[in-house]
């Protein structure tokens, strides 16, 4: 008796762990290429910018908000760091000076991001728009913004730019450390940090939250400042891996694969619930089906469909697991 | 078997995952009558009703209404057998007019079109039978919370039911409303309704019951007439123990001024209030509905904007912008809307404890601490719980404000402000929660305490501020205390001066 019910418990708690656990399966009977190390790193390279600007959404959508904005403003960080970086031979370069140095380019990239994201957040925190309203505004925005920038691709970018999303360290690429390390620090933000906490308490009841003395405001501000700062770590990275910065195709509808992974992942639309592993295995899932599938050459369109249930059924199940405990 | 009564439950079981919420409970109501059930939170009155009307079906049990075995499935069929519930939360359609509201879900039609013209008309019928002064017209959203819930008691009603179920429908009443309410029952009793009636309040229930059944624990206590059993012995059933001391006022000495206000105002809600706060007192707030006491306690602990007025804390003029701010100076709030501003219930037990003190605990966030204060105050103050990693949802109110206690005793407040610390909480809670007050006083805070309820305000306080509509009629000494008195300030126009001993307003 109490065995069943744990493992009816166990279940309901990991059950986007176990449909990933049954794609990778499917995928590799068919295909048994599927699992092989090249394969897995292809998988997890091609994920790792979708990945972590939904550790980036997660936040958002966690505080009862989102963040439509994310693409464009990887297309303007991209845009404005590549063309510091681009190679002195090249003739047909932005700027009259040389390539800056890659370091000091990519801080000031991510500073430029949070700026971004800490602007629009400020928009919504101290006006009270609805965030989708916001940043779907500050998409148009950041995007024209990016081509009045520049209207014609960044290219011949300095390999020391591009280190962080092509560059390999002992064969292992650094697109997927820097994903790693994008993991390690937004767990590290929800659930060791009063940040953190106090995002969760925004998300259930803001109200609540005020009254515990929490500056909702300015936590607001930290969310969609985070957002973008994760989305200006992935412009750097999509710049870096393909060698140049397309200020009107970079990061095109990232925001909604990164909206779709932290959904499958759990994340609560009505506020107040996350796991990071949750969003992992969410990117993880997408992966499986945008490389898997490919491989196994089904159709782009019912990929599509696949992806389609797969959000719907995830958050029907979800509804259902909250309305039990109610 | 008989006709006598219109419904009887027997063996009523319910089970939810890994509680099981009802024993085998028994209901047994005659028609015409009022039957009031009683127990504390979580005995399973809200959940037996939520039985009989089909929200959750019983697991095992006998269910029979009206001479026929029945088990409905959903609020429709019993609505149509002649079963309506007036609900403790009400759910109305703000942007839709009253008319609207009342007929929802049964809207008159000619053909497939809506009858405007009837909806109206019978909405006027019916307030003017019962004697409401509410427009059909009007937008719900603009009506008080009073008026609305008077709206759903005449939806309840409009529906000829044979029985009807009114879960605490004065909770958000005014006197003169709940007059109205009495009067509207003792017109259903007329026409042989019955009508079960739930509530906390003790002097409405022996007005207008004529039976009570009381349940402890998910379990059947007893059945009786009303006019056979008195407070403490209702108590000591509730209970199952003796509850000795409702007011456990301890005096204690009372202090130099902690806390000072003078001419306090805020919009229209609060207009020119000053009184004096000292170490060891506990100053009761008292007055109707929209006196302004929750609204003055939220603009001393910054949720709302201050217009006028200044605030001193030990003879130090404070500048309080946000409750981030009044925490920060030593004052906390026990807010009375414990859902909508206090809990945030998906979070833990231990979450929602610590959540007004986190940069106690450091960076990264120190969570053994956080467990420990929280285990510490769960014990403290004798919450209930299976964990301190439960959901703070899963607890019952008594307990949820036991948590919200905690959270603002952690932030080490001097002055505590508590907003109706006991609605809707159970007879032991109660107890206990006055008891800490009495305690925190004796350790030397300043404390306020706006109640609704006359005896606790009366019981626990050293002295009264009375209020109405925003302005501050009277400050009464304990020596003063008398609920007439205390009702003809909390209907008086006439603003006090802190500085000249209250007169009798009516002379």
């Amino acid at each position: 008796m109490q065995k069943t019910f744990d493992r009816k418990k166990f279940i309901s708690q990991n059950s986007i762990w176990l449909v990933l656990i049954a794609l990778i399966v499917i995928v590799s009977l068919f295909q048994p290429k599927f699992l092989s190390v090249t394969n897995m790193i292809t998988l997890l390279s091609g994920e790792a910018v979708r990945g972590i600007m939904a550790f980036g959404m997660m936040f958002c959508i966690c505080s009862r908000g989102i963040d439509l904005s994310v693409g464009a403003s990887a297309a303007l960080v991209a845009a404005v760091s590549a063309s510091l970086v681009q190679n002195a031979d090249y003739a047909n370069r932005l700027l009259s000076f040389g390539p800056l140095p890659a370091p000091l380019v990519i801080l000031a990239a991510l500073l430029f991001g949070a700026l971004i994201g800490a602007a629009y957040g400020a928009l919504i925190a101290y006006t009270k728009i609805p965030p989708f309203i916001a940043t779907l505004g500050t998409q148009l925005i950041c995007r024209a913004c990016a081509k009045l920038y520049t209207d014609r691709p960044v290219s011949k970018l300095s390999e020391a730019y591009r280190f962080l999303g092509k560059g390999k360290i002992g064969g292992f690429p650094m697109i997927i450390i820097v994903f790693i390390i994008m993991y390690a620090l937004a767990a590290f933000l929800l659930t060791q940090t009063r940040f953190g906490k106090n995002v969760f308490a925004i998300g259930g009841n803001d109200q609540a939250a005020r009254v515990a003395g929490i500056n909702v405001e300015r936590t607001i501000v930290g969310v969609y400042a985070w957002s973008a700062f994760c989305a200006a770590v992935g412009a750097i990275l999509l710049a870096g891996r393909a060698g140049s910065a397309d200020p009107a195709n970079t990061g095109l509808s990232y925001e909604l694969d990164a909206v779709a992974a932290a959904t499958i992942g759990g994340t609560s639309h009505t506020g107040g619930i996350c796991r990071v592993s949750g969003v992992l295995c969410g990117i993880l899932i997408l992966g499986v089906i945008n490389n898997g599938l490919v491989m196994l050459k089904v159709d782009d369109n019912m990929t599509n469909i696949v992806k389609g249930i797969i959000i719907i059924g995830s958050v029907v199940l979800d509804m259902r697991k909250n309305a039990r405990k109610k | 078997m008989s006709q006598e009564y219109i419904l009887e439950m027997t063996d009523i079981v319910k089970e939810f995952p890994g509680v099981r919420a009802l024993k085998g409970v028994q209901l047994k109501v005659r028609p015409g009558r009022v039957h009031t059930l009683m127990g504390e939170n979580g005995a399973g009155k809200s959940t037996l009703m939520k039985c009989l009307i089909g929200i959750h079906p019983p697991t095992s049990g006998r269910i029979v209404y009206d001479g026929r075995e029945v088990c409905f499935k959903n609020t429709h069929e019993a609505l149509n057998a002649g079963i309506s519930m007036i609900h403790q939360e009400l759910s109305p359609v703000p942007e839709r007019s009253v008319a609207e509201n009342l007929w929802l879900g049964r809207v008159p039609v000619k053909g497939i079109r809506v009858d405007h013209k009837k909806m109206r008309e019978d909405s006027f019928k019916l307030f003017k039978s019962l004697g409401l002064d509410v427009n059909p017209d009007e937008k719900m959203g603009n009506l008080t919370v009073a008026k609305m819930q008077m709206v759903e008691i005449a939806k309840a009603v409009s529906y000829d039911s044979k029985i009807v179920i009114m879960d605490e429908p004065t909770s958000s009443l005014t006197e003169t409303e709940v007059e109205h309410l009495f009067r509207i029952i003792e017109d259903l009793k007329k026409k042989n309704v019955a009508v079960i009636y739930i509530s906390h309040k003790m002097d409405e229930i022996f007005r207008i019951s004529d039976d009570i059944t009381v349940f402890r624990d998910g379990e059947y206590v007893c059945t009786d007439a009303a006019k056979n059993l008195t407070v403490d012995k209702l108590i000591t059933l509730m209970v199952g123990r003796e509850v000795t001391e409702m007011f456990p006022k301890v005096e204690c000495p009372i202090g130099e001024t902690i806390l000072k206000v003078e001419n306090l105002s805020a919009g229209r809600a609060v207009k020119n209030v000053s009184f004096e706060l000292h170490r060891g007192e506990i100053l009761g707030m008292a007055g109707l509905v929209g006196a302004g006491r929750t609204e003055t306690a939220e603009t001393i602990f910054g949720l709302r904007t201050k217009t006028g007025g200044k605030i001193y804390k030990d003879g130090v003029e404070l500048n309080i912008r946000s409750p981030e701010d009044a925490i920060k100076n030593g004052i906390a709030l026990l807010t009375e809307d414990r859902r909508g501003k206090g809990i945030v219930g998906l979070l833990s037990i231990t979450d929602n404890t610590t959540i007004a003190s986190l940069k106690d605990y450091g960076f990264p966030l120190n969570h053994n601490k956080m467990r420990a204060d929280t285990e510490d105050y769960v014990a403290k103050l004798n919450t209930k719980t299976p964990s301190i990693a439960t959901q703070i949802q899963n607890l019952s109110g008594g307990n949820q404000q036991k948590v919200l206690v905690g959270r603002s005793l952690l932030t080490n407040p001097d002055i505590l402000i508590v907003d109706e610390p006991t609605r809707g909480i159970d007879v032991g809670a109660k107890a206990e929660i006055h008891a800490l007050i009495s305690k925190l006083a004796g350790e030397g805070k300043g404390i306020i305490m706006i109640s609704s309820e006359m005896p606790e305000v009366m019981g626990m306080s050293d002295r009264i501020v009375v209020m109405h509509e925003g302005v501050m009629t009277a400050i009464l000494d304990r020596k003063d205390f008398s609920s007439e008195l205390i009702l003809e300030y909390a209907t008086s126009d006439i603003p006090c001066d802190p500085d000249v001993p209250p007169t009798d307003p009516g002379r």
